[in-house]
């Protein structure tokens, strides 16, 4: 049918007329560029570490410039995270070897807490460049980016190994060069979890963001112009005004970023799909619609079109994306043994020359310490995790059960969960030295303030998903509302609570190093557990008790999900899986 | 006289099974592939016969023997083919001109040529109009299409087929099947020689010149049947019938020169459980009472609309459970077959209990290990264990749950989830009643 209109329709007469489209988009994308320089500016003044500003201003006016330095820092950071991902991800899914020493490191690197890094970071980026701000931009734009890109990695390989066999088996025959499997193959496949996967990671980005902006390291404060040096500024202060007002900045930028980035890209990597059919609730954005209809980005794609051809041949060089069918067995074992006895041998280098560093300064009764420390920690995630289960599994389950509420409540919910939690910090503080309430009880509620969400939203998936079937059957059944809980509701949304909870409880643990010290005005409150004791150590640049505290961190993340989360996993796939 | 564009020369394929044990899929397989000529490898499940043609391909390498194109042996995939999948293989993201011009991108052949060639390719295979189409837009059949004139403009010397209309309705299939035998007939065909993986034994004679037939367990060539027919054939003449029902007769009947022991006696590695459900087979045998007691293969695949990978499981789980017989093609139902489905339902599940319990290795396996078991209940981690010296993990594990399946519905033994154990049932009296496991 649609092939034979031969008329207009109404919605092309409707339609505004393209020449004000394309100026609209040309008028934007001037406006970045404009932006982009500006702030460019600002990042390569004049810079010396005895000098630097502690503070920044709070005047209400330097808010938008703050905000957009910020912006700039995350997408620095994010398309760093994106190369990197490339270049990681492929590595480890085609190079065989590398694949034994890349998947474990990249394991360690996601459960351990990025706070505790930021010293050496901070100290080696100062040094890669004496004289400019540069140096504490890379060390908040790193900072980031470790929040980022583990997890956008670890989603990219997936899609490689996993990827189905017959497009392997196709492009092989095809004879596609590697560079051609890459960008036509392997790039496309796994663009719907990359995009996805940055979406939540940018997200989590946020919290990073603050942190890393105004920092005490090595027993120096640094502060960045942003929006989180503004509101540790005004914490600072104690301008309670000025701190409300950045966090409704916060919330512009969250929404706004959702709305012009996010959803056009997530809805444009739709035709990336690679199920025939459609999914039922495909991401639709006016932004990428006014995209489409402008005619700049078709001239665009046309022109850099032509560059694609003469790069295929210039990056044959690099071979087909082949393997050979004929290896000799002896050299591949010969290889193999020469690899893992390098690679064997620098890991136990590594951790010798650790455990003797850790020997000679802090001594090895600090471990134990640390662990005990730890425990008070582990109290504080548990509690976070029982109270916030007994709360957001029955509201997520109210809102997963009516389309209605859950349609408002998704986006509010993902905007929750990416809000930085600690921006909220400044006011739960104030309350907590107003009423003096211990931080020992208070920094609970500080880690829960960024946590919990990922419980509520994956509850909330959860339920939605619950086929109608087996509601209609519950309701025909006249189930009573304890049965109703037990043999319906609790199984089908039993794995979507386990992600949420595995995620809630890495995100808690995470936060415990910014939660257990806080400051409001001239007041420091300090929590007993092992994020005071990470924070403590970063703050007087204590190298050994830093590396005892993140270690032990990173033991009892890795620990507590191998014993606890992972079984429950398996138990939901094994016996609830829907 | 004819030239030879590609050698199979003793080729075995084995994999390195879950246990460490070699797992045998193909066995000195030694073909030719010449110019001018179509050739079809027949086979059921398990015959090795995808792996086959992706050893052809170059995608796998063989364990033991050589493939060569045009006298040089490869070492990955073959530059002389191009292969069409069964499940099209394309790229979701790419438009059908850009789908079908990959290839000739990945040659390095320049723009204007590349889209020349390209549309010259839809033209032929009858795709004009849809070049700006996405995959996802298209039927089926279309997508198909899309396939073949993504191998066609690469102009290969042969044409690699992996079961190309399995995955398409009877009709389309048949369509496309008649187009591309024209094009082959007329002169404008741009390879040199086709070989084509199917079960579908009509196919085989529709296309092929030369049916090459492969036993399973491991893969072997069992016969090879030289398809004399002018095209296009007719599939009711006499000589095509009787080839048809030939085919058959080999896929079904027992090989003379091979050993294969009987049910009763056979270990569970040696007579696999066939991947039949219960209800599939109790069905079939129905169908034979049914009828008189005696059918024709060909007559009721064709009736009941199935393919031989449907039909042929549940013909080997009604024969090594003695409810028929097969004998040239036919199928005959035994006195025990008809009680089976003629009596009671309590009645019919004690008879199933019985053979199974007695004809299937691997239900008896398990019943006996059971009995000497100390509480009738065992871990079904043990025989896992003991399927994955002669299966892969996935196979070991289907042979299992075959077991389960046909154990339940005799009320042999239960397996339990939650416990990961298989536990005898007390009414089927394989332990002595003192000795059961208190639940």
């Amino acid at each position: 049918m649609a092939l034979l209109r031969t008329f207009p329709s109404r919605e092309a007469l409707k339609r505004p007329r393209q020449g004000v489209i394309d100026l609209a988009v040309l008028v934007g994308a001037a406006a970045l560029l404009w932006v982009v320089v500006r702030l460019w500016h600002g990042i390569t003044v004049p810079w010396d570490e005895t000098t630097a500003p502690s503070t920044v201003s709070t005047d209400p006016a330097e808010l938008p410039y703050y905000a957009a330095r910020s912006l700039l820092r995350m997408f620095a950071a994010l398309a760093l995270s994106v190369v990197f991902t490339l270049v990681y991800a492929t590595a480890a899914a085609r190079l065989r070897r590398a694949e034994k020493v890349l998947l474990p490191v990249l394991d360690i690197l996601q459960s351990v807490p990025i706070l505790g890094f930021l010293s050496v970071t901070i100290t080696g980026f100062i040094a890669l460049f004496p004289g400019s701000e540069l140096g504490l931009e890379c060390a908040s734009i790193f900072a980031i980016f470790t929040s980022q890109a583990w997890n956008m990695t670890f989603a990219f390989y997936q899609s490689l190994v996993s990827q189905p066999r017959d497009l392997d088996e196709a492009s092989r025959l095809l004879r596609l060069s590697k560079w051609q499997r890459f960008w036509r193959v392997d790039v496309p496949s796994g663009m719907i979890p990359l995009v996805w996967n940055g979406m939540m990671s940018f997200g989590g980005g946020w919290f990073f963001l603050v942190a890393s902006e105004a920092l005490s390291v090595n027993n120096h404060s640094y502060a960045l112009p942003g929006i989180g040096s503004y509101v540790a500024t005004a914490t600072a202060n104690s301008e309670l005004g000025r701190v409300l007002l950045a966090i409704g900045v916060m919330i512009v930028l969250v929404v706004g970023v959702n709305v012009v980035f996010w959803r056009p890209l997530t809805a444009w990597a739709e035709r990336f799909r690679v199920e025939d059919s459609e999914s039922a609730q495909a991401p639709r954005s006016l932004m990428l619609d006014l995209l489409r209809r402008s005619r700049i980005p078709r001239l665009l794609g046309r022109a850099l079109g032509w560059l694609v051809a003469p790069l295929d041949r210039m990056m044959a060089v690099f071979g087909l994306a082949e393997h050979p069918l004929r290896t000799s067995p002896a050299r591949r074992r010969v290889g193999d043994v020469i690899f893992a006895v390098v690679v064997l041998g620098s890991v136990a280098y590594g951790l010798t020359e650790m455990a003797t560093f850790v020997v000679d300064t802090a001594g090895i009764a600090e471990v134990g310490h640390a662990l005990l420390l730890g425990l008070a920690t582990f109290g504080r995630v548990i509690v976070l995790v029982v109270v916030a289960t007994a709360i957001w599994v029955p509201v997520g389950v109210w809102i997963g059960l009516n389309p209605k509420i859950s349609r408002l409540a998704q986006p509010v919910v993902q905007v929750l969960a990416s809000f930085p939690a600690n921006f909220l910090f400044p006011l739960i503080t104030g309350v907590l030295v107003a009423t003096g309430i211990s931080l020992d009880w208070g920094g609970i509620l500080l880690m829960a303030l960024g946590a919990q969400w990922y419980i509520l939203f994956n509850v909330i998936a959860g339920a939605s998903a619950i086929p109608n079937d087996l509601r209609e059957a519950a309701a025909n059944l006249r189930l009573p509302r304890k049965l109703w809980w037990r043999k319906l509701i609790l199984p089908a949304i039993f794995a979507s609570y386990v992600t949420g909870g595995i995620t809630a409880a890495g995100g808690a643990w995470n936060a415990s190093i910014v939660a257990e010290v806080v400051s409001y005005g001239p007041t420091t409150l300090t929590a007993t557990g092992l994020g005071a004791y990470i924070a403590q150590a970063t703050g007087s640049g204590d190298a050994a008790r830093i590396l005892i505290g993140v270690a032990v961190m990173s033991l009892y993340v890795v620990g507590l999900n191998r014993l606890f989360w992972r079984r429950l996993y398996a138990l939901a796939e094994r016996r609830f899986s829907l | 006289m004819q030239d030879n564009l590609i050698t199979v020369d003793r080729v075995s394929k084995s994999f390195t099974g879950a246990a460490g044990d070699e797992l045998r899929v193909l066995d000195e397989i030694t073909l030719e592939l010449r110019a001018g000529e179509i050739v079809a490898l027949l086979g059921r499940s398990g015959s090795g016969k995808s792996t086959l043609l992706r050893t052809i391909a170059g995608l796998i390498s063989p364990t033991g023997g050589t493939v060569r194109y045009r006298g040089t042996e490869l070492n990955g995939a073959n530059p002389g083919t191009a292969m069409v999948f069964q499940s099209f293989a394309l790229m979701p993201w790419l438009t059908v001109q850009d789908n079908v011009e990959l290839g000739l991108a990945a040659q390095g052949v320049p723009v204007a040529q590349r889209r020349e060639r390209a549309l010259a390719a839809i033209d032929l295979i009858g795709l004009d109009g849809f070049e700006s189409a996405y995959p996802k837009e298209l039927s089926g059949g279309m997508r198909q299409r899309v396939g073949f004139a993504r191998a066609l403009v690469l102009e290969p010397d042969v044409l690699l087929m992996d079961e190309p209309f399995s995955a398409l309705d009877v009709l389309t299939a048949e369509n496309l099947r008649t187009e591309l035998m024209s094009l082959w007939a007329g002169q404008k065909f741009p390879t040199k020689a086709v070989c084509i993986v199917t079960h579908n034994i009509e196919e085989a004679v529709l296309l092929a010149d030369r049916v090459i037939v492969l036993g399973a367990n491991p893969g072997h060539i069992r016969a090879e049947v030289t398809v004399d027919l002018d095209r296009p054939r007719d599939r009711k003449s006499p000589t095509f019938e009787a080839l048809v029902d030939r085919l058959y007769d080999l896929l079904t009947g027992r090989e003379a020169d091979r050993h294969e022991p009987e049910p009763t006696v056979a270990t569970p590695t040696a007579r696999p459980l066939p991947a039949a459900s219960v209800g599939g087979l109790a069905g079939l045998v129905e169908i034979v009472h049914a009828r008189g007691g005696r059918v024709d293969l060909p007559d009721i695949a064709a009736d009941l609309n199935f393919e031989i990978d449907d039909l042929l499981p549940l013909v080997d789980a009604a024969t090594m459970l003695g409810f028929v017989e097969v004998e040239g093609g036919d199928l005959t139902l035994t006195t025990v077959g008809k009680d089976f489905t003629t009596a009671d339902i309590q009645r019919s599940k004690q008879l199933f209990a019985e053979q199974a319990r007695h004809r299937a290795p691997l239900v008896r396996t398990v019943c006996r290990a059971l009995a000497t078991s100390a509480d009738g209940s065992l871990r079904a981690g043990f025989f896992l264990d003991l399927l994955r010296r002669g299966f892969s993990a996935a196979d070991a594990q289907r042979q299992l749950d075959t077991a389960i399946d046909w154990a339940r519905y005799g009320e042999l033994f239960d397996y339990d989830t939650d416990t990961d154990r298989i536990t005898a049932d007390p009414a089927a009296g394989l332990v002595p009643e003192t000795q059961l496991r208190s639940h």
